[in-house]
């Protein structure tokens, strides 16, 4: 995590909810944002996120609860009052002011003299990295250019915190990926608390130092991107992060079972959760010959036969039915040092998952 | 353009037709310019020579020159009444999500449909009991209503294609409701606003019937006495007033309407 | 803490009300000049059409308007002009708004213009424009005369012709205008796709063009219709009082009877006209209107 700028403020958000009728958009939601953290908002589309972020901004009243910035309650303040940037999805430059007109808006607005307003804005595309953009219209910025003026024009006037909603999807791929690097940055350099929303789990995974997982209208998980990957606390949070399945397992004597054999876990107290699954990654996955027990001691180990393998050039996609029945997804480096097994499909196979990697979650959840 | 479903000679007919229904709708306009010229007393056409005598009548004669005056007061008054109250409700009418909100627009829209006898009578009848008949300010306030249906169609399309995050955007930004709306809305709705703004000139400057009820003497506009004249005889300087009033309800908006394409030339 | 949280539901459910009516009353200053200028003085006409000539309660207002024969006669002619205007605005406006949708949009774009000016001129002046070219000595006379179509100079103005002619001028742009684009937003695509089907021109146009430009039509008709019952001061200067239609009967019993109960009971009905054809022509158009374009 980046080193907080001295002005940066926490957010704290308790008991949020907001209610259209029956519906709840977002369901009682409480969530403590670190000063100078960068927190992603993610879920699927409806689930609550945008609904929230937009309660942070005043754009939307909440149904109850509380939302503070440092010690400030805000909830009851108008937008304006509440001393926020952000970047909207579209960007919604005004096109009617150039790009030095739009960032010097919030500045004029706050009734900043010329000079200031001049040293601010050439501070602010200078951070943004677009230094001689000043007189430029907004019709002759491209996707990218726009984000950014976007952004300088979010943070001239540094308010306390800055959101951001859905702040790259209206670029192209590659564009996305570079972006979420220098926003990454940006934001290590600035230190202001922030807050972005995004359905897209890789642009999550990549910019936040930590990332608040929604679903029809309830918080699911806050953790860290790692932790999130590697434990997830739910089904949803498991197959929203990554790809993965599940096998279902039983309780036994010393723990949980899958067709009677004991499982290596990764955190053995965490057991007693209602209908236990185990979580299978594809890329966690190894594949031995049968009898070959060199490398299973801190294994898992789960006997089957390959039904399919898919070559898909930089990696081989292989399905294994288990002694159960279920079918184990695997993807398998194609590098040099993993060529020695790729079995055909019908060889009998020991599929292992190491004990670091065995998470289980409840299927309720 | 679609592919055509009617074989050539019955489409020379149909071009025939639709030529002279088009020269139907424009000759009326067309015939009152080269009339106004006229040196002529009687009506005949084309005028047997030219003169400027009807403009030197309208620009002479007092009836003419109050009744343009009357006319003006009205129209501006309205105008701006109309513009200021029909954008408030169009703006107010497109965010809000009240359920009031079809019956509001509804009602607003009504002077459009209520048949004009109607609106005359009642006008007079409100106007007998608050003392504004035969007033600037009386015909000022009925020429508001009827343009507000206009200025709310108008002003409510300019909006419906505007984007609201940018007022969003403003707010978060620090401006209030009101100073986002003059720096970022109001900038960018501004070719509806301005032909919402001659929409209603035009409409309360052209305005007849309920000018005829509530309004005589001195106080009437021009329509009103344009209408009493024609009414009684046949007067060529009504052909000097119609050439005027038929440039001022064309040069405008093709004025706009050049800028308007032009501004938008101008961006590639 | 969860109870000084609970606490504030009210609060922002206030907010949130304000907000919603501090928007609303925008539209304020508009509404009160209806309200004032249309609705009380409408409400008032409304309950004078119900007052006898005693002062008391009676219908004798509305019962005069079916029994005596004037009031008959006015509502015979008013339907009389209205329909001729209507049938003659389909009849001229459809092929003019098929035509223009034939022709490339650069073309039609600027013929449109045509359609607009009268839209851009007052009322008035084209009213007198009429009087000037329907005139015994008028332009259209002589022009008849001229072509040695007629001996004799045709009475054109101060009648029912007059009338329906000048009524007709005023109207036709807005039959065109809603016909012609509903025109334009047909799919041309699927009078191609007829055409492979096999249909020839003229059936492809009867089942398929036609029905599909059918709510564009039936509402600007309706249209046409409605407005044409209200008016007013063309059948007073192009009819020369020959034409006596509702609305100058209503201002006659408002200028030369003391009571404004015949008058009141006329305007009544004229409102209950209008607003019965307009939801009519709703109710038609909503019929008329294929399932999948109302989906959108």
């Amino acid at each position: 995590m980046s080193t907080p700028s001295r002005h940066a403020l926490p957010v704290s958000i308790r008991a949020l909810s907001k209610h259209y009728g029956t519906v709840k958009a977002v369901d009682d939601a409480s969530l403590n944002i670190e000063a100078g953290e960068l927190m992603t908002l993610l879920g699927p589309s409806g689930s609550g996120k945008t609904t929230l972020l937009m309660m942070i901004a005043g754009f939307s009243r909440p149904t109850q609860g509380s939302i503070r910035i440092g010690a400030e309650e805000i909830v009851h303040l108008p937008p304006h009052k509440r001393d926020i940037g952000m970047v909207f999805q579209n960007y919604a430059l005004f096109p009617h002011m150039n790009v030095a007109g739009n960032i010097a808006y919030p500045l004029r607005i706050r009734g900043l003299g010329a000079a200031e307003r001049e040293a601010r804005v050439k501070r602010a595309l200078d951070l943004v990295q677009l230094v001689g953009y000043g007189e430029r219209r907004i019709d002759q910025l491209s996707g990218g250019q726009r984000q950014r003026i976007a952004l300088a024009r979010a943070i001239v006037f540094e308010p306390r915190i800055l959101l951001m909603d859905e702040p790259l999807s209206a670029l192209d791929k590659q564009l996305r990926e570079t972006m979420q690097i220098e926003i990454r940055k940006l934001h290590d350099r600035l230190g202001m608390t922030t807050i972005s929303v995004t359905h897209d789990q890789r642009e999550a995974l990549t910019m936040s130092n930590r990332i608040a997982v929604f679903s029809q209208g309830r918080l699911m998980q806050v953790a860290t991107p790692d932790r999130l990957y590697a434990r997830p606390e739910s089904r949803f949070v498991a197959q929203f992060i990554g790809e993965s399945h599940f096998l279902a397992v039983t309780p036994c004597a010393r723990g949980l079972c899958y067709q009677g054999t004991d499982l290596k876990l990764a955190e053995p107290d965490k057991v007693a959760v209602v209908s236990p699954l185990l979580m299978l990654r594809p890329e966690r996955l190894t594949l031995a010959p049968i009898g070959e027990r060199a490398t299973a001691n801190d294994c898992n180990v789960f006997a089957g036969q390959v039904v399919e393998r898919i070559f898909q050039g930089d990696s081989l996609l292989v399905t294994v039915r288990l002694g159960g029945g279920e079918m184990a997804h695997l993807r398998l480096q194609n590098r040099a040092g993993n060529a020695g097994f790729s079995p055909e499909a019908g060889t009998h196979v020991n599929v292992l998952l190491h004990r670091a990697d065995a998470h289980i979650v409840s299927a309720e959840a | 353009m679609m592919e055509s479903h009617v074989d050539p000679k019955r489409r020379l007919w149909l071009f025939a037709l639709t030529g002279l229904v088009l020269l139907f709708l424009v000759a009326p306009t067309l015939i009152v310019i080269p009339m106004s010229f006229s040196s002529s007393n009687s009506l005949t056409f084309p005028p047997p020579g030219y003169s400027l005598r009807w403009y030197e009548t309208f620009l002479t004669s007092e009836k003419w020159q109050l009744a343009t005056s009357v006319s003006l007061r009205m129209a501006l008054g309205a105008m701006v009444l109309a513009t200021v109250f029909g954008t408030m409700a169009a703006y107010g009418l497109h965010v809000t999500r009240h359920a009031l909100r079809g019956a509001l627009y509804g009602t607003l829209v009504l002077p459009l449909m209520v048949p004009s006898i109607l609106i005359a009578i009642g006008t007079f009848f409100a106007y007998a009991a608050l003392g504004l008949l035969n007033t600037v300010t009386g015909l000022v306030l009925v020429n508001t209503m009827i343009a507000i249906p206009f200025v709310l169609v108008t002003v409510g399309a300019g909006l419906r294609s505007y984007d609201m995050n940018q007022e969003m955007v403003a707010r978060s930004l620090g401006a209030n409701r009101l100073v986002a709306f003059l720096t970022v809305t109001l900038p960018q709705i501004k070719y509806s606003v301005i032909s919402a703004a001659l929409l209603s000139f035009i409409v309360a400057f052209d305005e007849v019937v309920v000018a005829v009820f509530i309004s005589k003497g001195e106080k009437a506009p021009l329509t009103q006495v344009m209408f009493s004249t024609l009414r009684d005889e046949v007067d060529p300087t009504i052909a000097a007033v119609s050439t005027l009033l038929i440039a001022l309800a064309t040069i405008p908006p093709l004025v706009l309407q050049l800028l308007a394409n032009r501004k938008k030339e101008s961006r590639p | 803490m969860a109870g000084a949280i609970a606490f504030n539901t009210d609060l922002l459910a206030r907010q949130e009300k304000r907000e919603r009516a501090n928007i609303l009353r925008l539209a304020l200053p508009a509404s009160l000049l209806v309200l004032i200028l249309l609705f009380v003085p409408i409400g008032w006409l409304m309950s004078l059409s119900f007052l006898g000539a005693d002062g008391g309660l009676s219908f004798e207002n509305y019962t005069r308007i079916w029994t005596e024969g004037a009031y008959v006669a006015i509502f015979v002619t008013t339907f009389q002009v209205s329909l001729w205007v209507t049938l003659i605005c389909v009849l001229l406006g459809y092929p003019v708004a098929y035509t223009l949708n034939l022709l490339p949009e650069k073309i039609s774009n600027i013929l449109m213009l045509a359609v607009l000016i009268p839209c851009w001129t007052s009322l008035l002046v084209r009213t007198y424009a009429w009087l000037v070219l329907l005139q015994r000595r008028g332009v259209v006379n002589s022009a008849l005369i001229d072509l040695g179509l007629i001996d004799q100079p045709l009475q054109l103005v101060h009648n029912m012709a007059g009338t329906v002619i000048g009524m007709v001028h005023i109207m036709l742009p807005f039959l065109v205008l809603p016909l012609y684009a509903a025109m334009r937003a047909i799919d041309g695509n699927l009078l191609r796709a007829a055409g492979n089907l096999g249909a020839s021109p003229s059936r492809a146009f009867r089942d398929i063009f036609l029905p599909l430009s059918a709510p564009g039509l039936i509402a600007g008709a309706m249209l046409v219709f409605v407005m044409s019952l209200g008016f007013y001061i063309t059948p007073v200067i192009l009819g020369g009082g020959k034409v006596q239609m509702i609305s100058q009967r209503i201002e006659a019993s408002v200028s030369l009877f003391p009571t404004w109960g015949p008058a009141s009971a006329l305007a009544v009905v004229l409102l209950i006209l209008t607003a019965a054809f307009l939801l009519l022509s709703w109710i038609a158009v909503r019929k008329l209107t294929p399932v999948e374009t109302e989906a959108q």
